[in-house]
């Protein structure tokens, strides 16, 4: 397709950015969930999923949920820069999403983390897996990170020990309107990426293609009642 | 002594509920226990209110929880006090309504049982509950409830040769009755392969305080639960006639050194031993006559420990009996048919009176599909105050 002239000057710069290796999780219920990078053709059903959320104030997934909404949208219509997401699905359906963005190549940005399936702390996973793209895959120095709401503070934060560069302002900021910006640098990954980071690799063939066609979840515990196919 | 029926029984689901106020949450469970017992609209019958709460003072910043509670049901002129007796204050209630009752003080009782955890961050909830030890002997020195936990599983496993993959059966078994109980915080079935056997396993199921992992020990949770019990020779009997009353035959609690350390074998856990003692002498039955149990697993070798004190099994023994499956909802003497504290959850003022409620459940034969006791007669619940200085164990019948 052919880019205008004026479709040019407002997309932003790429970085070439290296591919997230697909893996397997055997999470605590038994199930197998592939976590692996979601592509742009995907956005359709990625804002299908967190579209629902948007409505949903309790552990803050609306501010969550339409913020994603909006970066996911940015991703597919080029007006985000170097943003990847990577997405959790069992049996093909869609159990979580996170995205995040480089600054440049050595910055990470570390967007959002939502997670549909709860219970199985898939956020935490995903998150994790996130982190091994920016440090491992990508080779980055640090990310940058928000936390949004309680439940994010206790996970990325206080178990992750995160380097508190608030006082840093506002020289250190992330992007997320002016949150205090914490940093995950790699010896302090270095420290707990044994416990925090699952996953095997290579992924069966077989178990890889369940993952090929993803779907939005039917339910949503956060919505009782919820019921995608009666919507 | 009046025989004491249990004739109402109450829920909320336990989970996070840190959006809602202390006593409101604690009144549902209530209104709930009035609908099921039929005396919503007569619910003026009611002598006596018993609240169990642990943290109101310090957590939620409220005192004064049991006039508040009758207030919010306006069940004025009744009779209301708080039971506080950490983790155990709801056994502790039901003690209470029960003596009140028994002593003709009162006829009809409400005991009602809440918490809300929740709304402090996790290290700050860890740190109330640390609040029950000794200040200078144990808290000052960090000590935590998972940290003398943990101390006690691996003396436990060394000396009887426990497993961690043990402890992640009992998980297992106790996630399978969870998922089928609408009230518990963790509805979510967890396998064997998943926790301890599969390739992620290590972090999926990370340790907390080693050798206690995330499915060794119990979530922290929000939630209330309440009962309704009336003196079986009382003529306001006659306003329960909505469902048949389930009876509390066995009454016993007893208490153990503050200190740990103090104790001569620190896995001897006499506080069980005594308060099962007492309440199979009252109900005139032994350990074999119980159907299912209900057991303070808030680390899941509780349910190892407070199993074998009791005599369901000899100590050391509890270990082929979840690797045979016989505390399993089909064996022969199913455990923590509620989940346990472990998947249903643990609000500390809750649970001794949510634990009541399951066994009223079982000897009704109303529990849900899939985990419901086949012909069950007597029912025996543990709540576990500190750690195991006291402790009370209440035996529910099914025939007076």
């Amino acid at each position: 397709m052919l880019v205008g002239e004026l479709e040019k000057k407002l997309r932003p710069p790429q970085l070439d950015i290296k591919p997230y290796p697909s893996k397997v999780i055997t999470l605590a219920s038994g199930e197998k969930m592939v976590v692996r990078e979601a592509n742009r053709e995907e956005v359709g059903v990625l804002l299908d999923t967190v579209h629902p959320l948007m409505g949903v104030a309790k552990d803050f997934y609306d501010i969550v949920a339409a913020r994603m909404y909006a970066e996911l949208l940015g991703w597919y219509r080029y007006r985000v820069a170097n943003e990847f997401v990577l997405v959790g699905a069992i049996d093909g359906e869609i159990a979580g999403i996170v995205n995040s963005r480089l600054v440049d190549e050595e910055i990470g940005m570390s967007l959002h983390t939502l997670t549909v399936k709860r219970g199985l702390r898939i956020g935490a996973q995903l998150f994790a897996s996130k982190m091994e793209h920016h440090l491992e895959i990508l080779g980055q120095k640090e990310v940058w990170i928000v936390a949004e709401s309680p439940i994010g503070f206790n996970r990325w934060m206080i178990e992750y020990v995160l380097e508190d560069r608030s006082h840093l302002y506002p020289n250190v900021h992330h992007e997320l309107g002016g949150v205090p910006t914490y940093v995950l640098t790699r010896p302090l990954y270095d420290a707990v990426r044994n416990e925090k980071v699952s996953g095997q690799r290579p992924v069966d063939t077989a178990l890889l293609a369940t993952a090929d066609e993803l779907r939005p979840p039917e339910e949503y515990p956060q919505i009782p009642g919820y019921k995608r196919s009666k919507k | 002594m009046r025989k004491v029926a249990v004739t109402g029984i109450g829920h909320t689901v336990f989970g996070n509920l840190s959006e809602f106020d202390l006593v409101d949450v604690m009144a549902f469970a209530s209104a709930d226990a009035l609908d099921d017992a039929g005396i919503r609209e007569e619910r003026g019958i009611i002598d006596q209110v018993v609240v169990a709460n642990m943290g109101g003072g310090m957590l939620n910043h409220q005192t004064g929880i049991a006039s508040s509670l009758v207030s919010r049901l306006k069940l004025e002129p009744a009779m209301a006090e708080l039971v506080e007796n950490g983790p155990a204050s709801g056994g502790s209630a039901v003690k209470m309504g029960y003596a009140v009752i028994a002593s003709e003080i009162a006829d009809v009782v409400m005991v009602t049982g809440g918490e809300i955890m929740r709304g402090v961050p996790g290290w700050e909830g860890t740190d109330f509950v640390a609040t029950l030890l000794h200040p200078e002997a144990e808290y000052s020195y960090g000590l935590t409830l998972p940290a003398f936990g943990a101390m006690f599983t691996r003396l436990y496993m060394e000396r009887f040769g426990l497993t961690e993959r043990d402890l992640a059966l009992i998980a297992v078994k106790d996630h399978e009755n969870g998922a089928k109980n609408p009230f518990a915080h963790v509805q979510v079935p967890c396998t064997i392969e998943g926790i301890h056997d599969g390739p992620d396993a290590n972090v999926v199921n990370n340790y907390i305080a080693e050798p206690l992992r995330l499915y060794s020990m119990c979530p922290v949770s929000d939630g209330a639960a309440s009962i309704i019990l009336c003196a079986a020779d009382s003529p306001k009997m006659k306003y329960f006639k909505k469902k048949g009353p389930v009876f509390i035959t066995g009454v016993g609690s007893a208490s153990d050194t503050h200190c740990v350390h103090e104790r001569e074998y620190p896995l001897d856990l006499k506080a069980v031993k005594l308060s099962g003692e007492r309440a199979f002498t009252m109900a005139g039955l032994s350990p074999k006559d119980i159907s299912c149990a209900e057991l303070h697993d808030a680390f899941v070798i509780l349910e190892v420990a407070i199993s074998e004190e009791l005599g369901f099994f000899e100590r050391g023994g509890y270990k082929e009996a979840v690797q045979k499956g016989k505390t399993r909802i089909d064996g022969t003497l199913p455990i923590n048919t509620s989940g346990g504290l472990k998947s249903k959850g643990h609000p500390l003022g809750a649970t001794g009176v949510s634990q009541v409620h399951e066994l009223v459940k079982q000897l009704r034969g109303e529990a849900e599909k899939g985990r419901q006791v086949k012909n069950p007669k007597h029912g025996l619940a543990v709540n576990f105050g500190g750690f195991g200085n006291n402790v009370v164990t209440t035996i529910c019948s099914k025939e007076e």
